[in-house]
């Protein structure tokens, strides 16, 4: 039976994305989001892509990475490198898809042997293979090494904000598919879902290589965005700030990743003349949160606009 | 022949580095399965640590380490209680994202307290050294080499001999067990911790002598290769700690002589991946089959 896709909640979705570009749209003109704030809105876009692929494979699937931003620095340099050679934006749209076929393949290279260990060994494993990317990008000459590259803006909010909502939509399609309950399933009991007929490795590494996808689309539009990119910025410690969005969110629940990223924004934005301070903060809010409340934010939550339009009856 | 053993002699002494803070990281994941992240930072702040005595108030090598060894000490015992000790039944990903945690914090801190410029570190050691065959070692690599052979036996006798060492093996084989021995776990664990933040205190100083230069993020990429040492050599085993951390600088030292220092760390890297996928129990460790 195939699902139709129109329905009266799906055309509220529509409405309310709609809605929210017009907002911003409104906000900018009206001058009350300057340039400032408008840095601050793509980045947090940016980190909202980053940390649902993320969160699609340590919430979903229950696989720990802490290399994603190895393949965010694959998107990004390949947009970069497009950019280089190619006119501005058939370049940066080459790049994406040079990008995403890059780092769909690296992590396929990845996954095939790492996918078999368990957490924390996955989480170190992973680690290695992020720091191992940064590393030949830096040696590379096609980047120019440690230097980096200095790029010409492409992107403005409109294409990031559009690239978001097709992230978003691919990665909750995934989520919400057979596909998706069968990496739920492995989060749940590895084994017994392999004696239920479930190929977890298969599905381990379907979600590994969507999640490496969907984040090397963010590194891209960090490159068309941000005017330099360098090896350093995609180093272990950014895996972690991504990290600490989706484990302050909740791992598993997509609303609390997007919600945790735009209020980790507004912290950061709040705090931009405390920079050491806000470390130190960040540091004590991830081991409080760790203790208190190792849920996150929301659990596993989701804000569903079919019940929030009908109630308590939906529940019923 | 001679460039080999001089890369050799290099790689010895930047091993037991690594293995002093690998040994740790072992003794940590052996007694409560946490990968403790911040151990590499701990190893920052012994540089610290050393550098303030040092400096401020003039004093020597030796009471430099020392006082190292005991701010790390308790600084280890203080993270266990505050931050890991809620967490003691916790999954183990929640235990590593806290550990995560306090890494940053450390850093941060330090970065805040001692500025974020590198600073250099007094001679403490003398200069010069001595020529066996052309092959040159430097009197600080002598001491090094000695200390931490000395520390090593110290553990091992700690571990193996006395009372607390029995308690700490009873724990890492079976903390419930060794609870209804009358084996007081919690007692057990802060010590661990001490002694493994001690022997990084140690590392820290005298890697600040080594190099001559200090800096609050100095102790990620140790951190990192000490824990890949542990990996190495055996998580859980402590002469298997040792092993590895020797081989992980003997690699290191080799690949940057003879093909670019650029790719040392990406080598590292690997050889942990090469490790994890082959044999996950490490060199010395027995493939344990897991039992549903």
């Amino acid at each position: 039976m195939k699902k139709n896709q129109f329905t009266f909640i799906n055309l509220c979705w529509l409405v309310l994305i709609v809605f929210i570009y017009f907002l911003i749209n409104i906000l900018i003109s009206l001058g009350v989001l300057n340039a400032v704030y408008q840095t601050v809105l793509v980045t947090v876009m940016i980190n909202i892509i980053l940390a649902i692929s993320l969160n699609m494979i340590i919430g979903i699937t229950g696989q720990f990475s802490l290399g994603h931003a190895g393949f965010m620095a694959i998107g990004a340099y390949s947009a970069g490198v497009a950019l280089k050679l190619f006119s501005q934006s058939t370049g940066f749209y080459m790049g994406i898809a040079l990008g995403m076929f890059f780092s769909g393949i690296m992590a396929l290279i990845v996954a095939i042997p790492t996918l078999r260990l368990k957490g924390d060994y996955l989480a170190i494993a992973t680690l290695g293979f992020g720091e191992i990317i940064r590393i030949i990008i830096q040696n590379m000459k096609v980047t120019n090494g440690a230097a980096g590259l200095v790029l010409t803006k492409v992107a403005d909010w409109k294409i990031v904000f559009v690239f978001l909502i097709i992230s978003i939509l691919i990665i909750l399609f995934f989520s919400n598919s057979a596909i998706g309950r069968a990496c739920i399933s492995v989060r749940e009991d590895e084994i017994a879902s392999e004696t239920m007929g479930i190929n977890t490795t298969k599905y381990k590494i379907m979600a590994f290589v969507v999640g490496a996808v969907i984040a090397s689309i963010a590194g891209a539009l960090y490159a068309g965005s941000f005017y330099v990119i360098k090896p350093d910025m995609f180093s272990f410690n950014k895996s972690i700030d991504i990290l600490v969005i989706v484990v302050f969110g909740g791992m598993g629940s997509f609303t609390g990743s997007i919600l945790s990223a735009i209020i980790i924004g507004i912290i950061n934005t709040a705090l931009q003349s405390f920079a050491g301070i806000r470390t130190i903060a960040y540091g004590i809010i991830l081991v409080m949160i760790m203790i208190f409340r190792p849920k996150g934010l929301l659990g596993s939550y989701e804000f569903k606009l079919s019940k929030f339009l009908k109630g308590k009856e939906e529940n019923q | 022949m001679v460039q080999f053993f001089q890369q050799l002699i290099n790689g010895l002494s930047l091993g037991s580095i690594y293995a002093l803070i690998a040994l740790g990281y072992t003794m940590v994941y052996g007694i409560i399965k946490l990968i403790n992240f911040a151990h590499g930072d701990i190893y920052m702040i012994g540089a610290y640590v050393g550098f303030i005595i040092s400096t401020k108030f003039n004093l020597g090598f030796f009471p430099s380490l020392i006082g190292a060894m005991i701010f790390c000490a308790i600084l280890g015992i203080l993270i266990e209680t505050i931050a890991y000790k809620p967490l003691r039944n916790a999954t183990r990903i929640t235990a590593l994202i806290t550990a995560i945690g306090v890494s940053y914090f450390l850093e941060a801190t330090t970065q805040q307290v001692m500025s974020t410029t590198p600073r250099s570190f007094p001679a403490l050691l003398p200069a010069g050294g001595i020529k066996i065959y052309g092959v040159g070692i430097s009197y600080q690599q002598i001491i090094m080499l000695f200390i931490t052979v000395v520390l090593m036996l110290a553990l091992q006798f700690v571990v193996n001999k006395t009372k607390v060492g029995r308690a700490m093996r009873a724990v890492s084989v079976d903390s419930d067990a060794a609870k209804l021995m009358g084996v007081d776990v919690n007692k057990t664990i802060s010590f661990t911790f001490a002694i493994g933040s001690a022997l990084a205190g140690a590392a820290g100083v005298m890697v600040g002598i080594y190099y001559n230069s200090i800096n609050p993020l100095m102790g990620l990429i140790p951190g990192l290769k000490a824990f890949i040492a542990a990996v190495f050599g055996g998580i859980g085993i402590i002469p298997g700690a040792m092993l590895g951390g020797v081989l992980i600088g003997i690699i290191e030292t080799l690949v940057s002589g003879y093909w670019s220092s650029l790719y040392r760390d990406a080598v590292v890297y690997v050889v942990l991946i090469v490790i994890l996928v082959v044999k996950p129990a490490g060199l010395l460790g027995k493939n344990v089959k897991e039992k549903v």
